[in-house]
C-alpha cells in the first residue's frame, strides 16, 4: 500500500479525459450554463493546472469530475472519462465508491473543511475505513504514518487533537493526508493554499508536490494564481466565463500566450518584476494595466526609474513634514486567565514600532498573519488605543482622548477594508452608503450631497446607474469601488487600506490598484497600505516596512527592500512568492 | 471545568438571595391574606388575628423576611398554612411526580422533535417539509392548557384510551420506595403498577412536550439545512465517507450544537408548563400543589416551592452547560 506505483510520465491513454463538458445550474431565474464545451486531458502522474478568475467555471469543472456539484447543478452534455469509464453515466452509488479511493480531493479553505467536532486522527481513520484500506488499530497506525508523510510533526499526539487546536497550515496537511489516504490515482487540489500565508503556502505546496510525484498521483490543480500554475504544473488550461480559452504547456502559455484573455491575465498578475504604477507621466490617465517596461531580471543597475524621482509632484511633497509619525508604539493584549483565579497574561501584538508616512506617498506594511500589521492599521484608525507610544497625525497626538479632535480626525482618516462583501451594509443602497459619511458629518444639503455622491462615483469610475443598487447586486470589484468612494466622501488626507485588494481577482485587483494610484495622484492622498502580498505592495507602495512577530524587521524604499533584502525573513517572504523566478507574459 | 462549576455555584447564592426578596414581596402583594383564605370570607376579625399571630403575619415585613431567611439557612422552609405539614416534606413528596412527567415530556420533545426536524431539512421544500413546518408552527402557537384539555377530552373522555387524571389508578395497590411510580414498579417487580403509572403519564407528557417539540424541530431543521451545505460535509463526501457516516458523524453531530442549547432552555419551559398540565390532569405533582397554593395564599408554600424550583432550574442549566463540552470539543478548552 505504501509503495509508490511506477508510472510512465505520459501513457498513451489519458487518466482523465474531459470531453465537451457542459454544466448547468437551475436557478429561480432559469437555468445558467456555468461550463460549456470544456475539453482537456490529464495523464497519469501529470499535474494540470486550471487557471481562471472567480466565476470562470474552474471549480465547477473540478466538482463535476468528483461528482460533487451543488444540488441544483448537473452535467448536461459531454463526457468525463476516468480510466476509460464515463463518470457522467455512473450512478450515485458507483460515484461514491470512486470518491476517496480513486479520485481524492484537497479543498480550498483549511479552516472550514475539517469536521470541527471530531479528532483529526479519527477523520483520517474513517477515510481509511470507509474506503476499505484498513480498520481499527491498523487504521490508527496508518493514520499516524499518513499525517507524518503529509509533514505534520509529532503526528501521534496531534492525531488526538481537534481541528481548532491546529494552525491553518497544519489543517491543510491533515486534509492532504486525507485526500491521499486511500492512494487515489487523481488528486483534485482546489486552490489548496490560497487561504494560507505565503511562506506556509510554499512549504505546503513543496510537500504536496513531493508526495504526489513520489506516489505517481496525477494532480488537477485549480488556481487563480498564474505564478503558482507556472511553477507547479506541466500543463495549463486557462478558463474564462465557462470556456477553455487556451491550453498548452505551462511555460509556453505563460511566455507566449495566444489568447487575449490570457495576455490580460498575465499583464494584471502582480509579480516581483512589476514596478510602481506610475501615472504622473501620463497626466493621471489610467490605462489598462500594461506590461511594465523594465528588464526581466530586475537587477539593480537597470532600475533607472525609481519612484521617488518619477513624479515631480511627489518629489515636491517629500520635503514637507510627514503626515503621520508613529513613535515607539506598543500594543499589549490581555489574555484572560483560565478559571476563577487564573492569572491573565499579556500578548504583545505590536512591539516598539516606529515609522513615518510622508504626505502624498504610500507606505506599505507587509507581514504574515499574526505579524501585527492589522493591529497597526487599527491603531492608525484610532479603533484601538496603543499601550504605549505616540501616533501623531499632522502634528497632533491622536492617542489622547479628545472628543472634538476625534471627530475631526475621523474625517481626515478613512479605511478601506479587505472584504467588500462584508464591509458594506447589505441593506444600504450604493447611494446611501456613499452619502452616509456626508450626512453624519453634516456636510451640504440634500442637493449638494447628491451632486457629491455622483461626483464620487465618477471618480471611482462607477456608472450613476448603480446608485440605487444594493451590494448583493454588485460584483466584487464594483463593491470595492463603492468602498473607495465612501472612503473619499469626506476628502480625507490619509486612507488606510487593510488588505484592500486581497479578496479580488487579479484583473480586478490590477484595476483597483490603478484606480488607487490615479486617485493618489489627483487628490494628493496618502496611503497606509497593509498587505500580505509582496507583489501587490511592489506595485502600489513607495516605502515598505516588513513586520514579523510585532516588530519591524526591515524598512526602506520598495526597490531597496525587494531587490536587496537585508534580513533572512524578508528573503524568505520574497522566495515564497509563487512564480517569482518566472517572467510572466514576457518572452524569455 | 471544576472551576466553572464552582463559579456557577457561587453565583447561585446572590441570585437566590435576590429571588427570595422578590418572592417574599410578591407573595405579600397578592390580594387578600392567608387567614381569610383559610377561614373564608365570613371569618371573625378575632379568628383572623389569631391566625396572623400564629404564623407571624402581624409582624413588620423586614422582620418577617429575616425570620424566614434565618429558617431557610437552617433548611427549614416553614409550614404550609393549608396542610399544616412542613413545606420541604410537601415538596419532596410531589417532586418525583413532576420529574417523571418532565422527563417523559422531554423525551417526547427530543425523541420526536429531532427526527422531525432532520427529515424536514433533508426533504427541504417538499411536502414532508411543508407539513412539518406548519405542524411545528401550530405546536408553538397552541396554548398548553388548551392542548391539555383537547388531549384529555379526545383520548381520555371520548376514546377512553388513557386515564384522565392522577398518577395511578386508586384501585392499584403498590409500594413506593422511591416515589417515582414507574421506577417503583420496576424495582418491586410490580409490572402492572409500572404500566399503570406510565399510561397516566402519556397524555400529560404529550401536552407538556408539544411546545418544546415544535421548537426543537424548528431549530433542528434550520441547523441541519445550515450544516449540510458546510465545506466539511462536502469534504467528507469527497474523501469517500459512507452515507450513514456523513449523515451521522458529520451533519447530525454538528447540527446538534445549537439544538443542545435549545434543549437546555426548554427545561425551564417544562417546569413552568407543568403547573398548567398538572392542574388539567389533576396530576399530584409540584405544579398542581403550587397552583392550589396560589388560591389559598399559602405564603410558605409559594415562597418555598418557587425557591426550590429555582434551585433545580439553576442546577439543570449548569448540568446542560457542562454537557456542551461532550458535544462540542471547542467548549472544553475554554
Amino acid at each position: 500500500m505504501t509503495d509508490a506505483p511506477q508510472h510512465p510520465a505520459g501513457g498513451t491513454e489519458p487518466l482523465l479525459s474531459i470531453r465537451d463538458l457542459e454544466v448547468t445550474f437551475r436557478t429561480e431565474a432559469g437555468s445558467a450554463t456555468a461550463v460549456r464545451g470544456v475539453s482537456f486531458d490529464v495523464r497519469a502522474g501529470q499535474t494540470v493546472a486550471v487557471v481562471g478568475e472567480s466565476g470562470s467555471g474552474k471549480s465547477t469543472t473540478a466538482a463535476a469530475v468528483i461528482g460533487l456539484l451543488a444540488g441544483n447543478g448537473s452535467v448536461t452534455a459531454g463526457q468525463i472519462l476516468f480510466e476509460g469509464e464515463d463518470l457522467v453515466a455512473l450512478g450515485p452509488e458507483a460515484m461514491h465508491r470512486l470518491r476517496g479511493s480513486r479520485i481524492g480531493m484537497v479543498p480550498q479553505d483549511p479552516m472550514s473543511n475539517l469536521n470541527p467536532v471530531r479528532r483529526v486522527g479519527a477523520q483520517v481513520d474513517e477515510t481509511l475505513e470507509d474506503n476499505g484500506v484498513a480498520r481499527g488499530a491498523a487504521a490508527r497506525a496508518r493514520t499516524v504514518e499518513l499525517l507524518t508523510e503529509a509533514g505534520l510533526p509529532d503526528a501521534e499526539r496531534r492525531a488526538q487533537q481537534y481541528p481548532h487546536e491546529f494552525s491553518g497550515g497544519m489543517r491543510q496537511r491533515a486534509l492532504i493526508a486525507m485526500g491521499l489516504a486511500a492512494r487515489p490515482r487523481l488528486l483534485i487540489a482546489d486552490e489548496p493554499t490560497s487561504a494560507l500565508d505565503v511562506t506556509v503556502q510554499r512549504t505546503i505546496l513543496d510537500g504536496l508536490t513531493d508526495l504526489t510525484d513520489r506516489l505517481g498521483v496525477a494532480v488537477l490543480l485549480i488556481t487563480h494564481d498564474l505564478g503558482l500554475a507556472a511553477e507547479r504544473a506541466d500543463r495549463v488550461v486557462v478558463m474564462y466565463r465557462g470556456e477553455v480559452v487556451e491550453e498548452g504547456d505551462a511555460r509556453t502559455i505563460l511566455t507566449a500566450p495566444r489568447h487575449e484573455y490570457t495576455r490580460r491575465l498575465l499583464a494584471a498578475a502582480p509579480s516581483l518584476a512589476s514596478r510602481r504604477i506610475e501615472l504622473a507621466r501620463h497626466g493621471g490617465h489610467v490605462d489598462e494595466p500594461a506590461p511594465a517596461d523594465v528588464p526581466p531580471d530586475g537587477s539593480p543597475e537597470h532600475r533607472g526609474t525609481a519612484p521617488a524621482s518619477a513624479s515631480p509632484a511627489l518629489a515636491a511633497d517629500a520635503s514637507a513634514p510627514p503626515l503621520v509619525e508613529v513613535e515607539h508604539v506598543t500594543k499589549v493584549f490581555t489574555i484572560r486567565g483560565r478559571g476563577l483565579l487564573g492569572r491573565s497574561s499579556g500578548f504583545t501584538a505590536v512591539d516598539d514600532v516606529s515609522f513615518v508616512v510622508p504626505r502624498g506617498r504610500t507606505l506599505a506594511v507587509v507581514g504574515e498573519s499574526g505579524s501585527g500589521k492589522s493591529t497597526v492599521a487599527r491603531m492608525m484608525l484610532a479603533l484601538l488605543a496603543p499601550t504605549s507610544g505616540t501616533i501623531r497625525f499632522d502634528g497632533t497626538d491622536v492617542t489622547q482622548p479628545d472628543r472634538s479632535a476625534e471627530v475631526a480626525f475621523r474625517r481626515r482618516v478613512q479605511p478601506i477594508f479587505q472584504d467588500p462583501y462584508a464591509s458594506l451594509d447589505p441593506l444600504f443602497t450604493v447611494y446611501r452608503t456613499v452619502e452616509e459619511p456626508l450626512r453624519v458629518h453634516g456636510i451640504g444639503d440634500r442637493a449638494q450631497r447628491h451632486a457629491r455622491v455622483r461626483e464620487l462615483l465618477d471618480q471611482v469610475a462607477l456608472p450613476a446607474g448603480l446608485l440605487r443598487r444594493y451590494p448583493a447586486e454588485l460584483s466584487g470589484g464594483q463593491r470595492q469601488r463603492v468602498a473607495i468612494a465612501r472612503a473619499l466622501a469626506l476628502e480625507p488626507d490619509l486612507v488606510v487600506c487593510d488588505e484592500a485588494v486581497s479578496a479580488l481577482d487579479v484583473i480586478v485587483q490590477s484595476q483597483i490598484l490603478h484606480l488607487l494610484a490615479d486617485l493618489q495622484e489627483r487628490l494628493g492622498l496618502t496611503y497606509l497600505f497593509i498587505s500580505h502580498d509582496l507583489a501587490v505592495v511592489r506595485q502600489i507602495a513607495d516605502e515598505v516596512c516588513v513586520m514579523q512577530e510585532g516588530r519591524i524587521v526591515e524598512r526602506g524604499t520598495v526597490d531597496d527592500v525587494f531587490d536587496t533584502p537585508r534580513t533572512t525573513y524578508t528573503r524568505t517572504l520574497l522566495d515564497a512568492i509563487p512564480g517569482r523566478d518566472l517572467d510572466l507574459g514576457r518572452p524569455a | 471545568m471544576t472551576r466553572l462549576i464552582l463559579r456557577r455555584l457561587a453565583l447561585l447564592v446572590p441570585t437566590l438571595l435576590g429571588l427570595s426578596v422578590l418572592l417574599f414581596l410578591w407573595v405579600r402583594a397578592l390580594p387578600g391574606g392567608p387567614a381569610t383564605a383559610l377561614l373564608g370570607e365570613r371569618a371573625t376579625p378575632e379568628a383572623v388575628a389569631r391566625i396572623n399571630q400564629l404564623y407571624g403575619f402581624d409582624r413588620p415585613l423586614p422582620q418577617q423576611y429575616l425570620t424566614w431567611l434565618g429558617q431557610l439557612l437552617q433548611g427549614n422552609f416553614g409550614v404550609s398554612t393549608r396542610t399544616g405539614r412542613p413545606v420541604l416534606d410537601e415538596f419532596l413528596a410531589r417532586f418525583p411526580a413532576t420529574i417523571e412527567l418532565s422527563l417523559l415530556g422531554l423525551l417526547v420533545a427530543v425523541g420526536l422533535g429531532i427526527p422531525l426536524g432532520y427529515v424536514a431539512a433533508r426533504r427541504q421544500g417538499r411536502l414532508v417539509d411543508h407539513a412539518a413546518v406548519v405542524a411545528s408552527l401550530l405546536g408553538v402557537t397552541i396554548p398548553v392548557f388548551f392542548l391539555a384539555f383537547l388531549l384529555k377530552w379526545l383520548f381520555a373522555v371520548q376514546l377512553g384510551w388513557f386515564p384522565s387524571a392522577g398518577r395511578q389508578s386508586s384501585a392499584m395497590i403498590a409500594t413506593h420506595p422511591t416515589g417515582f411510580y414507574v421506577l417503583d414498579g420496576v424495582l418491586t417487580r410490580e409490572w402492572d403498577a409500572s404500566w399503570n403509572a406510565l399510561t397516566h403519564l402519556v397524555l400529560p407528557a404529550l401536552a407538556l412536550g408539544t411546545i418544546p417539540l415544535a421548537i426543537i424541530a424548528r431549530i433542528t431543521r434550520a441547523s441541519v439545512i445550515d450544516v449540510q451545505h458546510a465545506d466539511y460535509v462536502r469534504t467528507a463526501r469527497a474523501k469517500g465517507l459512507s452515507g450513514p457516516h456523513v449523515r451521522g458523524r458529520v451533519i447530525l453531530h454538528n447540527a446538534m450544537l445549537p439544538v443542545s442549547t435549545t434543549i437546555g432552555l426548554q427545561i425551564g419551559l417544562l417546569l413552568s408548563g407543568a403547573v398548567l398540565t398538572e392542574t388539567v390532569f389533576a396530576f399530584p405533582g409540584v405544579g398542581k400543589f403550587l397552583a392550589d397554593a396560589v388560591f389559598d395564599l399559602d405564603y410558605a408554600v409559594l415562597q418555598g416551592f418557587i425557591l426550590l424550583i429555582a434551585v433545580v432550574y439553576a442546577l439543570v442549566n449548569l448540568a446542560v452547560d457542562v454537557s456542551y463540552g461532550l458535544i462540542d470539543p471547542r467548549m472544553r478548552t475554554r
